[in-house]
């Protein structure tokens, strides 16, 4: 395969993942900023979305104050903003097109289709009303992206450069959040009461859609550790670190041996993923939270630069 | 002037019986309701924006990706006029590889007065790097686009031959999975030959192309210039359709006279590039060297023999405007049969005498510049106004020999559907021609293109033109 395609193919699907996570984002501070002050937040949510986001500088450099009417147009729609979900449509599908071969006729219609609607919401989507309905669009947009990929596409590099694109981007979203809302985790194995931890919490589930399956995984009430755990190690959540880097893995392990050779990325990434394996909750906490998702976020950008070096250009 | 409809026949003559190849669509036209004509019409479109079959058009950045408008109505050619239509081609296309060959190589044709010397050599698409070369198994020109239009219920002329690049193949195979979706009760009814081959005889003649040291299983792929050009889509299209990578010139690189394309592997030879880009723009090194979109060394790798270019460098000579008005006489010279296909009678501006005709009689006549296309730079004399005229006068003084010029033709006509409902609406006809090392392949049918604006001749896209499907009866 070409590797400007497999590029493409990468940066394809690392920015529909993006866009999804900016969606579901916006999606979770709508609903803190929406609660009454007494059980709320005590702190400003879209500022917070922000931060999540990673966007908060870009904002700053632009807007004085984080509101909610000029926050929700700069994450979704600003073309001044690259990580916007309007951008990130827009590259998605600038890469799928310059590689159209490679994708399937039900692929490449998710993502052109979505280009195309995207426009008409763009027009709309000034009242909560039908932001509302815009995030379950975007959301909607990568299910069939995922969808199209799982269903249609042939088992091989190009499968597996989407896959690797999509676990690196999920990989560095979750890990960024867990950074931006660590001190929340601070409180080791201490039961969050109610009020306003309990919606913070929440939230910070909810911007994973996590909230049903961490009562799922635990059946416990909310615990920080816990939390952590299944953002962090836990391999049935798609989320955490640990699930992506397994992906990532077998992907590369799949492209090395259809290749016929190893290199430095497959080597990179099974490290990280031994480290994972070899870590618990306890150790990991003991051993100090901000350093090591610090330490995950740096290893993760080496691998994505590895993988490009390997076999992107 | 009044026109031959394809449906109707001689139009005044007409409006009672329909041709017998049309006779099953003028009935249903006639049955089906204005609305579901507009409905199928809608679902085309959207069946065309979702799929992202677009274009651009050159100098237009608010609307950089356009639908090319598609008519639902197709186009019927019974089965013995492709039969003698399909002979013309190859006939012609046989000529026209004859003559490229003569040209870079003896000059047979020009020392027997064929052609004049200085049309052949001074012509911009004349390129003197392949000069004495002889691309693998000799054949310039792989695939040709010759345009034809029909004046009557017997002659086609060719109006243009396309030996360089011709596009719209992508049309002439979505059109058709458009129609079969819309319309499969029409299919029942009509034996349409199917033009789904043309993916499979484009690789085969590829293939047949590859230098003869390729060995079995040659690699072929298709050069783009890339997504910001206005073909682009047809270009991945076509690369999907016959399994092969689409590559851009920063993708391929020559080491040691050998094309090798970057791949996620590594390096991997290159047997045949089925390139979409004009000879100026494909080696900085050889041609244009602001050219961001070539590759550095190709025309070396070329000219040594490791690769093969369809088509050849240099082909466009063969369908300059001016070398088009010998054709006649170039498959008389080549093959030594009469013409079957009909050229246009064409005054070359650069002979005195015809100039002074044209300038003469420019409101009847249309001129074209020689190695002009696309629709662009050109008169047509019967629509144009007195201002128009003087200018083009002005042009056409000052640098003749760039200029040829034609009747106006009475183009055949074929019912549309427009605003007001089903009306006649000029239409050309673009058959594609294939020609491998083993032989020449014509896909059954074309690209039909339509004039949508009452009265209008210009068919080409970039000016209000759109596409048809054509229906070759195999039965």
């Amino acid at each position: 395969m070409l590797s400007r395609t497999a590029d493409s193919l990468y940066w394809t699907a690392r920015y529909m993942e993006r866009a999804d996570f900016t969606a579901r984002i916006l999606d979770a501070t709508t609903r803190l900023a929406s609660l009454p002050a007494s059980r709320g937040y005590s702190g400003d949510p879209w500022a917070s979305a922000l931060e999540s986001s990673g966007a908060a500088a870009a904002y700053y450099a632009k807007h004085a104050v984080a509101d909610e009417r000029t926050v929700r147009r700069f994450l979704a729609f600003d073309t001044e903003n690259p990580s916007s979900i309007r951008c990130c449509l827009e590259h998605a599908r600038t890469n799928a097109r310059s590689v159209r071969t490679a994708l399937t006729v039900e692929l490449w219609e998710a993502i052109n289709r979505a280009w195309i609607d995207l426009k008409a919401f763009e027009a709309t989507a000034h009242d909560r009303e039908a932001f509302a309905s815009f995030l379950d669009w975007v959301k909607s947009v990568s299910l069939a992206f995922d969808g199209a990929a799982y269903r249609t596409m042939l088992r091989n590099d190009a499968y597996w450069f989407l896959r690797i694109g999509d676990q690196i981007e999920r990989a560095d979203n979750t890990a960024r959040l867990l950074d931006v809302k660590y001190h929340l985790l601070l409180p080791e194995d201490e039961e969050v009461g109610g009020g306003l931890d309990y919606f913070q919490w929440t939230t910070l589930l909810r911007e994973v859609s996590a909230l049903t399956a961490y009562r799922w995984v635990y059946r416990e009430t909310i615990r920080s550790w816990l939390v952590a755990d299944l953002l962090i190690l836990n391999r049935q959540m798609p989320r955490s670190l640990a699930s992506c880097q397994a992906e990532i893995v077998s992907c590369l392990d799949l492209l090395a041996s259809a290749y016929g050779r190893r290199g430095i990325a497959q080597r990179q990434a099974t490290h990280t993923l031994d480290r994972l394996s070899a870590c618990t909750i306890e150790s990991l906490f003991q051993s100090g939270l901000h350093e090591f998702i610090s330490g995950f976020l740096a290893e993760n950008n080496r691998l994505g630069a590895a993988i490009s070096e390997q076999y992107l250009q | 002037m009044p026109a031959f409809d394809e449906m109707w026949g001689v139009s005044g003559a007409g409006g009672l019986e329909p041709r017998a190849s049309y006779r099953r669509l003028a009935d249903w036209l006639k049955e089906a309701p204005p609305e579901l004509l507009e409905a199928r019409r809608r679902q085309a479109e959207l069946f065309f924006r979702r799929i992202g079959i677009t274009f651009a058009v050159y100098g237009d950045a608010a609307a950089n990706e356009r639908l090319i408008p598609f008519d639902i109505i197709p186009r019927i050619i019974d089965k013995d006029e492709w039969a003698k239509l399909e002979k013309g081609l190859v006939q012609r296309v046989e000529a026209l590889n004859a003559f490229l060959r003569d040209v870079y190589g003896p000059r047979e044709c020009i020392r027997a007065g064929v052609v004049p010397e200085d049309l052949v050599l001074q012509n911009p698409g004349f390129r003197l790097e392949m000069i004495g070369a002889r691309p693998p198994h000799g054949v310039f020109t792989h695939v040709a686009g010759i345009d034809l239009v029909r004046v009557d219920e017997d002659d086609f002329y060719v109006l243009e031959d396309n030996a360089r690049t011709p596009s719209g193949v992508s049309y002439m195979l979505e059109n058709r999975e458009v129609m079969m979706r819309l319309f499969p009760d029409l299919f029942v009814e009509h034996r349409v030959a199917p033009v789904e081959v043309y993916p499979d005889a484009l690789l085969e003649t590829l293939q047949s192309a590859a230098p003869p040291k390729a060995g079995d299983d040659p690699c072929v792929v298709v050069l783009t210039p890339g997504p910001y050009n206005s073909a682009y889509y047809e270009h991945s299209f076509l690369a999907d359709k016959i399994g092969v990578e689409l590559v851009e010139g920063s993708d391929l690189f020559v080491r040691d006279q050998v094309v090798y394309m970057r791949t996620t592997l590594g390096p991997k030879r290159v047997d045949v590039i089925y390139r979409r880009i004009d000879d100026d723009f494909l080696d900085p090194l050889a041609f244009r060297p602001d050219s961001v979109v070539g590759v550095p060394g190709l025309m070396g790798a070329y000219l040594a023999g490791e690769v093969t270019l369809a088509n050849a460098v240099g082909a466009g000579v063969a369908d300059d405007k001016a070398v088009y008005s010998y054709m006649p006489e170039i498959v008389r010279f080549f093959t030594g049969e009469e013409p079957i296909l009909k050229n246009v009678p064409t005054w070359r501006c650069r002979e005195p005498q015809s100039l002074s005709y044209v300038l003469d009689h420019l409101p009847e006549l249309v001129v074209k510049q020689v190695d002009g296309s696309g629709g662009y730079g050109m008169l047509i004399g019967p629509t144009a106004s007195g201002a128009e005229i003087e200018a083009f006068r002005a042009r056409l003084t000052a640098a003749p020999e760039g200029y040829i010029a034609q009747p106006t033709l009475a183009l055949s006509t074929c019912p549309t559907l427009v605003e007001q409902g089903v009306a006649p609406r000029h239409v050309d006809l673009r058959p594609f021609v294939l020609t491998g090392a083993d032989r020449v392949r014509v896909a059954p049918g074309g690209l039909t293109r339509v004039a949508l604006n009452e009265g209008s001749l210009v068919v080409n896209s970039s000016q209000g033109g759109g596409t048809k499907d054509t229906w070759v009866l195999d039965g």
